[in-house]
């Protein structure tokens, strides 16, 4: 049932070439996996297992230092190859070898229906798939002692080259039906929607509450959705949970195994033949953009899209959040001669300083990954708030977060913000702030404060 | 390109650390940036970035504001053949105002730049761009008998004081330009208001002719001060009347601040609120009595539009909230129209209403948050009961 209609003004659209066409290749399970403890920012992670360990998909390889019941589990069967570790130690990745043939390890779910919310609770720790929730304030993997306020899921991103979960979810939606229901358990859960899946997705939803945004880009993250259905308090916490992260978590209930596929998009101006790819997380980006991408010197792989995802290379593993894969030019082999005054037709920008409005909004572009000017102070003021859809002052609160000022950020509103929330504003910018990592600085600094 | 490139690839090793010339690294690197488009990538965050930086915005700028120079420079040997009773083509009177202007805004530059150069190279920061601007409002609102020794004195001051030792471009309180043109207002005020400053007063290379010290010519804003005014609205809006150079014309400033709103880089919420603060304020005086001249001669005359269009709009400087842009847009229009009439010894409110209006913008959007921050505390003040 839809509660609510939003119509958000703000925030901006990109269109960028290679978009992924609807249809689905298959990577086999072969060779390496890899989990990363990255992956899930305020996670202390412990390994359980040595390197030469036998596992099952659905085995734990990492725990939390603080709280071994919360765990990250192996997405394939096979044997631990490596436990790889960086500088001073720090643990990068437990990388798996998968066998030929997959073995899921069984969970008990006869009693689904009848289960409380503490056991399923126990369930999801228990399972690994706890992991894939996370919290706000802060943006972290949640918290299992914590009763939060309500679990928001956005089920659409507008991000340029983004998964369309209106296409994944294809045949998958019985078990999206069934984590909402289960969820509700916990707390009231309260599902986002675009404009455009209205009427196109056919998920029964009975249990949670339903909302429908229209406007650009953040839309679809889940903490511009809280911000306008129900804003996070100080001392409140709310649960966020994924599109896909659902269909595992439904997979777990219905099935009682851990299935960590994903259909992520391949996609992007140096990919080939942009499409969707099944294939587990933490597989290798080499498997999955095997023979599909169009140069291999000067492109840049990114392990999500282009605006929130990490930089990675063809070594890296499929990161285990990253609902696409993207490939687009790096540019550090490009010469540009006094770009500040030339038209510069084929570039996009937000500011009518250049001609983009010119070239109507279907035009996709194919932009690479300069920075296309120098890091300076904030000059012009007003542009992070005309891509943030959200009761919040962004320039302020970077300003408060560059001076380390707790109360202020606090006052400005830091507790209801990702550093994926600022990721338009960031790509927008004229003073070139790296603002995701300012807004995620900002975050770990008040965590340790309190 | 390739050309440009491989210069800079062959000289870079010598502006380097340990390099002969490392004490230029500032100036080398600000050629690159200025010559090729740095193609460093990003390294963490978004990995697409707008074309937009803040090179193309200050640029914009100095582009927007080339009318009011170039009809500055005809102006300024308008005025002079005027005053010195000669004829002479239009060419004649746009080159000698050029050659009156140009080393002015050469000596701007060369002073505002060389602070920034040494800052830049101090800091190991790259060079702000922000000058580029200033440098070229300062020739403009100040007349143009200015010795250029003041100027560059003036130029000096205000970068360091007001720009530099706040940290730069974008973290200056106060306006550079205006603070340089108080600085000049302030200390040698003969040289910046008075009869004798707004014409040129001597022949450059053969083009004129030079004026004797008797013969004086007031600004119209002056005139007004004293009861009589001589010049035409439609003088007063194409800009042929005495006048600080740049600020005359306004036509010329018209269509540089179609420019700057079109793109988007001043906000037309401030500069819509200082017209409207200066019109109401200038139509109550009139209807009071206690101002001679019309409403809208107010609004026309002195810096009132080019300080509206390129001073006000300054984002650095002014209100960064979008309502506290009204406020602050709405009360530099009043107060420098108060300033005008309630004080005849300052014909010229402008400066003064922006520069004390640049103090109180942290103010006015201090309440503008502070609304924002109490909305959140009391929603949360609800929420745990």
């Amino acid at each position: 049932m839809i509660i609510k209609r939003f119509k958000l003004k703000k925030g901006l659209d990109i269109n960028l070439q290679g978009r992924a066409a609807l249809n689905t290749t298959e990577v086999a399970a072969v060779g390496t996996f890899a989990v990363m403890p990255d992956d899930f920012n305020g996670f202390k992670p412990k390994p359980v297992v040595k390197e030469g360990d036998i596992v099952k998909a659905g085995d734990a390889l990492l725990v939390n230092k603080e709280q071994p019941e919360l765990k990250v589990v192996s997405p394939v069967s096979g044997k631990v190859s490596a436990i790889v570790r960086g500088e001073r130690r720090k643990l990068l990745s437990v990388n798996v070898e998968a066998d030929a043939e997959q073995q899921y390890k069984q969970f008990s779910v006869s009693n689904v229906a009848s289960m409380s919310g503490e056991e399923l609770k126990a369930l999801l720790l228990e399972s690994g798939l706890f992991a894939f929730i996370k919290q706000r304030p802060f943006d972290i993997v949640a918290n299992p002692e914590d009763t939060p306020k309500g679990i928001f899921v956005s089920l659409f991103s507008k991000m340029p080259l983004a998964q369309d979960f209106s296409y994944i979810v294809k045949g998958n939606e019985k078990y999206v039906s069934a984590a909402l229901d289960a969820l509700s358990k916990i707390a009231p859960v309260s599902v986002s929607i675009c404009k455009e899946q209205e009427g196109q997705l056919d998920i029964a939803i009975e249990k949670a509450s339903m909302y429908v945004f229209d406007g650009p880009n953040p839309s679809g993250n889940v903490g511009v959705q809280i911000n306008h259905i129900a804003p996070v308090n100080k001392g409140e916490v709310v649960w966020t949970v994924g599109g896909e992260e659902l269909i595992f978590i439904g997979k777990l209930l219905l099935e009682g195994k851990v299935d960590l596929t994903r259909c992520v998009a391949v996609a992007g101006s140096e990919i080939a033949e942009p499409h969707y790819v099944r294939t587990l997380i933490g597989a290798s980006l080499a498997n999955v953009l095997k023979g599909n991408l169009k140069s291999q010197e000067h492109v840049r792989i990114i392990n999500g899209n282009p605006l929130v995802g990490t930089r990675a290379g063809l070594d890296a593993y499929l990161s285990a959040r990253a609902t696409e894969v993207t490939a687009i030019p790096e540019g550090d082999d490009k010469d540009e001669v006094l770009g500040w005054i030339m038209p510069r037709f084929n570039d996009y920008s937000t500011s009518r300083s250049y001609f983009t409005w010119l070239q109507g909004k279907r035009k996709e572009y194919n932009l690479d990954a300069r920075i296309k000017g120098g890091e300076r102070h904030i000059i012009m003021s007003g542009e992070y708030d005309r891509y943030l859809p959200m009761d919040i002052y962004g320039g302020f609160l970077i300003k408060a977060i560059l001076t380390g000022d707790l109360d202020r950020m606090e006052a400005l509103g830091i507790y209801e913000v990702a550093p994926e929330d600022f990721a338009v504003a960031e790509f927008a910018d004229s003073s070139k702030l790296e603002l995701q990592r300012i807004v995620r600085e900002g975050i770990e600094l008040l965590r340790k404060e309190l | 390109m390739s050309f440009i490139k491989s210069i800079f690839d062959k000289t870079r090793p010598m502006f380097s650390e340990g390099g002969k010339l490392k004490s230029f690294r500032s100036v080398y690197d600000g050629f690159e940036t200025f010559l090729l488009v740095p193609n460093a990538t990003s390294r963490s965050g978004a990995s697409i970035h707008d074309a937009i930086d803040s090179k193309r915005i200050m640029s914009m700028v100095v582009i927007a504001l080339l009318p009011a120079m170039l009809f500055g420079m005809y102006n300024i040997g308008y005025q002079h053949y005027a005053l010195a009773g000669i004829e002479g083509s239009m060419w004649e009177l746009f080159a000698y105002g050029a050659l009156a202007l140009l080393p002015k805004i050469v000596v701007s530059y060369a002073v505002g730049l060389g602070v920034e150069f040494i800052v830049a190279q101090y800091k190991h920061e790259e060079i702000q761009e922000g000058y580029l601007v200033t440098g070229l409002l300062i020739p403009l609102i100040l007349p143009i008998n200015c010795p250029l020794w003041m100027m560059a004195v003036a130029i000096a001051f205000a970068v360091i004081f007001a720009k530099e030792i706040f940290g730069g471009t974008g973290m200056n309180i106060f306006n550079v330009a205006l603070v340089a043109r108080a600085f000049l207002f302030f200390s040698y005020s003969s040289k910046m208001t008075g009869d004798e400053v707004w014409v040129a007063r001597e022949s450059i290379f053969g083009l004129g002719k030079d004026i004797p010290d008797s013969v004086t010519c007031a600004t119209p804003l002056a005139e007004a001060g004293s009861g009589q005014m001589s010049a035409s609205l439609s003088d007063m809006v194409v800009g042929l009347i005495p006048g600080s150079v740049g600020e005359t014309s306004v036509i010329a400033i018209a269509i540089g601040a179609v420019l700057l709103l079109w793109t988007g880089i001043a906000s037309w919420k401030t500069m819509l609120s200082v017209f409207v603060g200066g019109g109401l304020t200038a139509a109550l005086f009139q209807a009071a009595g206690s101002t001679p001249i019309e409403w809208y001669e107010h609004i026309v005359l002195g810096g009132f539009c080019f300080g509206a269009v390129f001073m006000a709009t300054d984002p650095v400087t002014s209100a960064r909230t979008e309502g506290g842009k009204y406020v602050y847009g709405f009360l530099i229009g009043v107060i420098a129209v108060l300033v005008r009439v309630l004080n005849p010894g300052y014909p010229e409110g402008m400066m003064l209403a922006i520069l004390f209006m640049n103090l109180f913008a942290p103010l006015i959007d201090y309440c503008f948050v502070q609304r924002n921050i109490n909305r959140r505390m009391k929603r949360a003040k609800i929420a745990n009961g």
